[in-house]
């Protein structure tokens, strides 16, 4: 009951965003956080419930990105350049999964990482294609219906449906019984193929499914800055995609949002006021990894049960440490 | 028609033959034992046979079928299940969980991501009758990692028997159990029904005798001795081998 509650208190924070931060430029800032949250959201689909860590993700963004902004500027309508870089994505996601899904463990990390890389240099030395260092800027955001985007609140209301829907999307997935499949093949391949799992097969889903939402991340973020360049599928992007995810808590569907929403705030507005910010982030994941390495949501979620079994006296405490009681 | 036919069945690791010329028939309905010293090539047997592992020659037969080039995934679809000598279950999940990933691996919902899990209702109660079988069904909600050792091998059993096999592959079900788990087990063991045909690899004699219609007896990936009980119990090359005369 209560998880509804906070689910319902949660949604109308996010629904009333442009009412209580009235300033365009912190609307911004938040259409920024939900758009990393669903890139994070998909990477954690691989790096929580297949296992798989992947730094090569900030590429498949970089692609939806590309892709959107390359047809628009180039010409063609909105809707036929959005569903053009769904394809690609769904493509480019496939020819990763197929290269990368020859390991696990380090050697996915490292194909993955060279994927990555080798299309940061395409973005960058493909000069006639994508402008180079230049990028390409895309001229207008898309209008759904008619409605334009151009605001910042409009276009917030755009990315929140989005991410609501991918939202839902994940917590079905993990909840399903092709996520319990997943999940499977994290903790014990070999057993799952002596189950009669195609292990292979259940993790290709899982990348096709993980890339097409980063895809859509990036193709929101094109709209939001409506400039890409190559700086967008860099290494540091993949990084920080990653950062999020584990700061934030692997294997959970809050964490990678709680974790972009970090990210992004240091970005932006901690780098107002502290000149070297990153130095703050840096400090801050390794805070994280020594009072909460399980991420920012779990760890919080353990620590206030620990609060309240505090207060509620010892006896609560002990049986709290020991797992519950008796569970039999 | 056997229920598992082997010919010739080759393996090795390097220069080391773990299994050598093996011929095997086991026949519907049957339980067999394998026994045999460590490193007799007892488990990379079950390996073979399971697919986890390619044989360098020879061939595999499940009543009838040719398996030796199925892959391990498309085994248990074929009837056959296996437990494992190390326990290899799932420690996040709770017993039924176990379970109902055993279950879910032949079933075509394994695909489906917009279900709920826990909405599919049969599932979970041919899960808790699995669970039921071994005596478990109490703790079903129980987290695996809060289980002790006698009750993880009990849910490997439970979670191999779940799947209906027709060829049913033990590798030492009575490892590290006490005695009266072992008896439990023992139990649970014999009243498999007959349609299950049932191989064994175990070193209790005490307790796995009672269980087998014929013995094998491995020795450096061969087969060395094969019979009844009594003959292979008998048997001077059964001594030598254990005991090293």
């Amino acid at each position: 009951m209560s998880r509804w509650i906070a689910l319902a208190l949660a949604l109308v924070a996010l629904a009333t965003v442009p009412w209580w931060v009235v300033n365009g430029y912190y609307v911004n800032i938040v259409s920024q956080i939900l758009i990393y949250a669903i890139l994070a959201l998909g990477l954690n689909v691989l790096v929580g419930y297949a296992g798989l860590v992947s730094l090569g993700h900030a590429g498949l963004f970089g692609v939806a990105c590309y892709t959107v902004a390359w047809f628009v500027a180039a010409g063609w309508g909105q809707l036929a350049a959005a569903l053009f870089a769904l394809a690609m994505i769904i493509a480019t996601s496939a020819v990763f999964a197929v290269l990368s899904l020859r390991a696990t463990g380090i050697g996915f990390l490292m194909i993955t990482l060279a994927i990555g890389q080798i299309l940061w240099g395409l973005a960058y030395r493909w000069i006639g294609v994508t402008g180079g260092d230049n990028g390409i800027n895309v001229p207008s955001r898309p209008a759904p219906f008619g409605l334009s985007l151009t605001f910042s609140r409009p276009f917030y209301f755009f990315v929140l449906v989005v991410f609501l829907v991918a939202v839902a999307a994940m917590a079905v997935l993990i909840r399903s019984p092709f996520g319990a499949s997943l999940k499977g093949t994290r903790d014990q391949p070999r057993r799952m193929t002596a189950l009669g799992y195609n292990v292979w097969l259940i993790r290709f889903v899982a990348f096709l499914f993980s890339g097409f939402w980063s895809g859509v991340a990036g193709v929101l973020f094109c709209y939001y800055n409506q400039f890409v360049s190559p700086n967008v599928l860099a290494l540091s992007s993949s990084a920080e995609a990653l950062l999020m995810v584990i700061s934030g808590g692997t294997g959970t569907l809050l964490g990678p949002i709680a974790g972009a929403a970090l990210v992004v705030v240091m970005k932006n507005v901690a780098s107002a006021y502290i000149e070297r910010w990153n130095l703050v982030l840096g400090a801050i994941f390794v805070a994280i990894v020594i009072f909460m390495p399980e991420g920012l949501v779990p760890g919080s979620v353990r620590l206030w049960r620990w609060a309240w079994s505090l207060r509620r006296g010892p006896r609560a405490a002990a049986a709290l440490r020991t797992g519950g009681g008796s569970a039999g | 028609m056997s229920a598992l036919e082997l010919r010739n069945l080759v393996k090795s690791f390097g220069g080391l033959r773990v299994t050598a010329d093996v011929n095997l028939d086991v026949a519907p309905g049957e339980r067999r034992l394998i026994i045999g010293p460590n490193g007799a090539g007892k488990t990379t047997l079950f390996n073979l046979i399971a697919g986890e592992l390619r044989p360098d020659g020879g061939s595999i037969r499940l009543f009838g079928e040719d398996i030796t080039r199925l892959p391990c995934r498309s085994r248990p679809h074929r009837g056959l299940a296996r437990t494992y000598q190390i326990i290899t279950l799932f420690p996040r999940e709770t017993l039924l969980r176990n379970v109902i990933l055993s279950l879910l691996g032949l079933s075509p919902l394994r695909w489906n991501p917009v279900l709920l899990l826990r909405r599919q209702k049969a599932l979970f109660a041919e899960a808790r009758a699995a669970l039921e079988r071994v005596g478990l069904d109490r703790i079903a909600e129980r987290p695996l990692a809060e289980t002790s050792y006698g009750e993880r091998r009990r849910v490997e059993i439970a979670m191999a028997l779940a799947q209906q096999p027709r060829l049913l592959l033990l590798d030492e079900p009575f490892a590290g159990l006490s005695i009266d788990e072992r008896k439990d087990v023992q139990r649970l063991l014999l009243a498999i029904p007959r349609e299950v045909t049932v191989v064994m690899i175990e070193h209790d004699m005490d307790v796995a005798l009672d269980l087998a219609d014929r013995i094998t007896l491995m020795h450096f990936g061969e087969i060395i001795i094969e019979g009844t009980r009594a003959e292979v119990v008998a048997h001077p090359r059964t001594r030598e081998v254990y005991l090293g005369e």
